[in-house]
This record gives C-alpha cells, structure tokens and sequence, in this order.
C-alpha cells in the first residue's frame, strides 16, 4: 500500500444529500481491518459507514476516515431452533429478509426501509411499525462484540458490561465499532401481512383509528400536513398482522415465502430541483386521501409493500433536487403537543409530503436512543423550503418543554444548545464515550456538529 | 459544521475591521454561529467588533493581528484560525480603493494596492483553501467587484487588482471540485462604507448589510458568483459588450 492515509477519497452526504463533506472511505473486510485503523488512530478520526441512509451526518466524518462495513456481512450463526441469528454488522436487513424467510423467521424490528445494516440499526436503535408493542431494534439483541480504540474487542450484553451495551444502541457510531450481533428473529407465519386500512377526515378520528389500532401488532398512519379548515389532520391509518398461511388469497398461493422484489423504478440524477413545491404536495396528499379505502380489513399484501413501500423506488431521495431536503422527526409525550407540532407545520406552509404519524411504546435503557412513548410525526421537506430553519426551531424548542426528543438519525440541523434537553440523559453516554473513547477516535460530522 | 440549511457554526473574517466582513459575522451569529475569528491590522479595533459581536450572541469571538503583505507570516495565521477548532467559513473581506489619480503620480502607492488586494489574497487564499482541504469542508469567500469586470480611466488599478481577485477566486473554485470545499465570489456594486466615504455614489449602489444578506444567502445555497444588488448581473452582462467608445462615456 502506497504511503500516506489508507481509503480512497470521496465526497459523502447523508440519504438526504443536503451537505456533502470529504474523507477517505475505507472498505473493512475484517476485525483486524478495523482495528487497524482504531489503534492508528487518523488524524480526523473515524467512523464506521453502512447503506448511507441516515438522513444527516452522523455516517460523515469531514477530513477523516470513514469505515465502509458493507464487506463485512455474513451471517455467522443462525440457531433454528430458538431464532437466534449472529451475523456481521455490514449486514443489510434486505439481506437478512431475504435469507431468514424462507426460513420461517425475520427481522423484529425494520425501519421503513431494508436498506440498512445492523450495526446503522444499532448505531441509532432504529424502531418500526411495532414499537408500541415490540419496543426498538436495540431491545432484540442478546449481544455484540464491540471493537474499541484501544485495540480490544468486548462482548457486550444487557448483563455484560450493560452501560456499554446501552451507550453503543443509539449511540451513532461513537461508543466503538460494532462487529457482529446476535439477535433474537421474530417467528413469521408467511411472507405476507393483513393490512387493515382506516381513513379518517380530521385529526381527531385519525388520533382515535391509530390509538384503536394499539390493539395491532404493526401500525402506522400518514398524514396530511397542508389540509386546512375541516380536513386539517385527516389522515390513512393503516395496521397489520403478519398473515397466516392458510388465509393467504389465491394469488398467493404457492409464494407463502415471496421475497420482497426490488426497486423496478430509479429517479434519475438529473431531476430538476423545486418538483416537490406546494402545488405538487396538496395534489399528491389529496390523491394519496383519495385512493385509500374508507374502510378496509384483511387485505393480504407482500411484506414488502406494507413495511418498505419507498424501496419500490430508487434513489427516491433525488426527487428532490440538487439541494437536497431535510426530515424532521419528533417523539412528543401527549397529544396536546403534537396537535400544537401539527398546527404549526400546518401554518408554515412548508411544502410536505408522505408525512408519518405513530405510537410509540416504552423506551429501552440506551441514553441516547430516541423511541420513548407517546407520538412520534416525521416529514421530509426540501432544504430550500423558505424559512424552514426558524420552523424546525421552533417545533424544538416545542418539543424539548414537553419532554420529547428529536431523532438524531434524521437530524441535520438541531441547536446544540437543546441536546441535554431532548436527552435527559446524555451525561451518562458521555460518561461511556470518555471511558471507551477519551481522545475520540471515532467522531464524526454530526458529533461536531452537537459537540457530543 | 455548516447544517443542512447552510447555516455555519464558525466563521473568520480576514480584514477583521472589514464592514461588510462584520455585517456578515452579525447576521451568522443570529444563527447557529458561535466561534468567530477577527483577523486584521488594528488590534484596538478589532477589540472592539469582537465586543459587539459577543454582545450580538457569539459565545466565542478571538482576534488575530495579521498583516496583508506580510506574507512571511500568513502561516502562522493560518494555523492560528485553525488552531482552535474546524472554520466553517472563511470571508477575506480586507482591500484598500486607493485614489487613482494619486496612484498615477505615485506608482509606489499603486504597487502597495496589488500587493494587498491581490497578492495577499493569493498567497492566504491558497493557505486558507489548504486548511479547508484538510478539515474536508467548508467555504471560502472573496470579495470581488464590479470594478472588476472592465478597466476604467477613474479606478483601473483597484479594478485591475479585483479582476485578479475574481480570476483567482473562480479558478480556486474549480480546483476544490469534489473535496468539500466551496467558494464563493462576490461582486458588489458601490457599496456605502468608510471606504467609499465622500465618492460620488455609483449607479445601483448598496450598503454592507444588503452585501452581507447577499453572501449569506449565497453560502446557504452554495452558490458560487453572487451579484449584489442581483440586477448588476444583467447591467455588466450588457456593459460588458459596450463598445469601448460608448463605455468611455459613461458616467462615473
């Protein structure tokens, strides 16, 4: 290897592509690669990479290396017998999906996306559907083995070295390098899901269909952030059950175990910025209100289409130009603070569209993972939205009083300033980080961005 | 580190005294900047911008002496500003006009002018974009100006200097594609300042705090050329092919 910093040099932005920072990008294939670059300890640090589809910055590291985990994916152990899947942390959910279910099992967490690794899922305790009932994807593991810079690598667990292994869910990357995990699968009686689809005409019925909808394993419901006067709220909540074999319909018949299919569409690099204004998002949010059935049960779709519909697309991100865009999302603790998050979205006239309102359960123990309960609402709007900063301020400052928090794996632009408050307990995560990490190897854009 | 809005979280003006380089501090440390950096010749007052500024709401404003032709110690400018964390962005907003007609009867004075205004551009331009290279972000802005676009009788040597300014400013530009660093140049109009104290007004004229709104907009939308006010991208477009006889005659 020629002298000089290892990686190739690239120019990294987050999946919302609003900055771009450069650094060297390092393929890892192995533990001793990573330690490697942990003990050399680069001028700029390090931090490790999956898929790149956190919105922000917490995969860059401007100036300093960044660690390509995606070589490092296989499964190291799969125990049928009681689900316990090992595997290395460049490992994509997609991949898993696509291995575990003909196998009868799958992930027990996904975030509205397969195109993420296990260790991004750990590095920001990703949730989905099921949190209310499931809690987060931090809460499904038994264990890792954690790559530190001093050169060691630790098995963690709930029971072994616990505020390690909570520091490190959530912890984005900071706390070491994870290396494999060993979670606890979800048994699955098919590849398919009974959707049960309720649209509601204002906040109120849409609040009340998802607090019904508790009752589901999986729910979710968009809402309308731009309807006015009446509709103002209206919403498509939709819950689901993973199917039973015997009820699939017969267009089901004989693909029990149907993988999800891949992106068939791409949104091209060259798309014109300002597609996704305000004209374009109140017909698109009132065609999506159209096309959902007032009411509907039972309705058999593959897991794909309920869990990750955005997949279908490719490089969806690109719809909104060269600026990129941003994604807020907040967990608030009651319901008189998201209606007042809604009332002010509302009358901001931000352009948005596909925005998602949930439950969520009961936290975990990781100081820096955001679920905790109450509702969680996140839309995307493009970064040249007019005053957009002083919106997104304010619906902080709103959330921080009501004892909630702002998910850092959507985060690009949070006042420091406010960190303490949206996690209460970031002196105790910071108190791991300095025993791990006391001359921050691992850092990253997002850890500057904050001072973490 | 600049945010997705493009807002930045520290800043360095070179010509620390600069109006235009504090209208644009003053409206960053309304945002998310907290660090600012003065870098300038007259050290009492720079004490007293960075006063204002920490009054403004910046937590962090330092000073740094420096001067612009003494290139033998940008250096160790250069790694002062650095030395205390990553620069967001860097504006070099120090220059002098100069009076022509004395300049024509003093070639000395002409050659102090192109020293600073052009060759203490280059020489901490280029150690400036250096340090941004290694942090792997960050902005550079210049200020230009419309002085720069045609050669006149009333400011050539000011306006010469400028035109190398933006040429260098733009080549640099190019240079840093795909390493995280942008640049940004400026070309103001008349722009009402101590500078310009007593000239005649030009057409379109402005004033630091519209250069500095402008320049602020600019870096939120990583723009590269920014005109201030916009229209004059319209008027030089059209200047710019005025025949020389015609150009001659216009007004000054």
């Amino acid at each position: 290897m020629p002298s000089g910093e290892p990686g190739r040099p690239a120019l990294l932005t987050g999946w919302g592509a609003a900055t771009a920072t450069h650094a060297r990008l390092l393929p890892v294939r192995t533990e001793g690669d990573v330690l490697r670059v942990l003990t050399a300890a680069p001028g700029r640090g390090a931090i490790p990479r999956g898929l790149g589809r956190s919105y922000g910055d917490p995969a860059l590291n401007a100036g300093g290396t960044v660690l390509d985990m995606t070589l490092m994916d296989r499964v190291l152990d799969l125990d049928q017998a009681r689900g316990l899947l090992t595997v290395q942390a460049g490992a994509s959910i997609d991949a898993l999906a696509r291995a575990l279910l003909p196998l009868g099992w799958f992930v027990p967490v996904t975030p509205g996306t397969r195109q993420v690794t296990v260790g991004g899922a750990i590095a920001t305790d990703v949730h989905g559907k099921n949190h209310h009932r499931a809690g987060s994807f931090g809460a499904h593991l038994t264990g890792m083995r954690v790559a530190l810079p001093d050169g060691t690598v630790h098995a963690v667990s709930p029971e072994l070295d616990r505020d390690l292994h909570w520091a490190t869910i959530g912890g984005m990357g900071l706390t070491g390098v994870v290396l494999d995990a060993t979670v606890q699968l979800l048994p699955v009686p098919s590849a398919w899901m009974s959707v049960s689809t309720e649209r509601a005409d204002d906040l109120d019925a849409l609040l009340a269909a998802l607090r019904r909808a508790d009752r589901q394993t999986y729910s979710v419901a968009w809402v309308d952030l731009m309807a006015g006067g009446a509709a103002s709220g209206r919403g498509v909540v939709t819950s689901a059950e993973h199917a039973q074999a015997e009820a699939l319909p017969s267009a089901a018949a004989g693909r029990r175990w149907a993988l999800p299919e891949r992106a068939r569409i791409g949104v091209p690099r060259w798309t014109p910025a300002g597609l996704l204004n305000r004209a374009s998002g109140r017909a698109f949010n009132e065609a999506w209100f159209r096309r959902a059935p007032v009411r509907r049960d039972g309705e058999v779709v593959p897991l794909g289409a309920f869990f990750h519909p955005l997949d279908g697309v490719r490089d969806w991100n690109r719809l909104y130009g060269a600026r990129g865009f941003v994604q807020h999302q907040c967990v608030v603790p009651d319901e008189a603070t998201l209606r007042e998050v809604l009332r002010r979205v509302r009358d901001s006239r931000v352009p948005s569209f596909l925005a998602v309102l949930k439950r969520l359960g009961p936290a975990d123990p990781g100081p820096l993972s955001f679920p905790r309960p109450g509702w969680t609402l996140a839309f995307d709007v493009a970064a040249s939205a007019a005053s957009l900063g002083g919106l997104l301020d304010d619906l902080d400052e709103i959330v921080a009083a009501a004892g909630g928090s702002v998910y850092l794996a959507k985060d690009s632009r949070l006042r420091p300033q406010l960190l303490p408050a949206l996690y209460p307990r970031l002196d105790r995560w910071r108190a791991v980080r300095e025993r791990v990490d006391p001359h921050r190897v691992l850092t990253s854009d997002l850890a500057r961005r904050l001072s973490l | 580190m600049m945010d997705a809005l493009g807002a930045p979280q520290s800043f360095a003006v070179l010509g620390g005294t600069s109006e235009i380089g504090l209208a644009v501090a003053g409206l960053l440390v309304r945002g998310r900047c907290e660090r600012v950096s003065l870098a300038g010749r007259d050290a009492a007052e720079l004490e007293i911008a960075a006063d204002r500024l920490v009054k403004a709401g910046a937590y962090d404003v330092r000073t740094h002496a420096f001067e612009a032709t003494d290139a033998a110690d940008h250096d160790r400018l250069v790694h002062d500003l650095f030395a205390d964390g990553d620069v967001d962005v860097v504006l070099v907003a120090f220059g002098v006009l100069g009076d022509q007609a004395a300049m024509s009867a003093d070639p000395d004075q002409a050659v102090v002018l192109a020293q600073v205004n052009y060759t203490a551009t280059v020489s901490l331009g280029l150690r400036v974009a250096t340090a941004l290279r290694r942090q792997g972000h960050g902005s550079l802005v210049f200020l230009s100006s419309v002085a720069a676009e045609r050669g006149r009788a009333a400011n050539f040597v000011y306006g010469s200097s400028k035109a190398g300014v933006d040429t260098f400013a733009q080549g640099l530009g190019d240079s840093l594609q795909g390493t995280g660093v942008h640049v940004l140049v400026v070309r103001p109009g008349f722009v009402r300042t101590r500078m310009t104290a007593g000239l005649a007004e030009a057409p379109f004229a402005t004033t630091a705090d519209a250069v500095a709104e402008a320049v602020v907009d600019a870096l939120a939308r990583r723009r590269e050329v920014v005109w201030v006010p916009g229209v004059l991208r319209a008027v030089m477009s059209g200047v710019r092919h005025l025949p020389r006889p015609l150009f001659r005659r216009l007004p000054t």
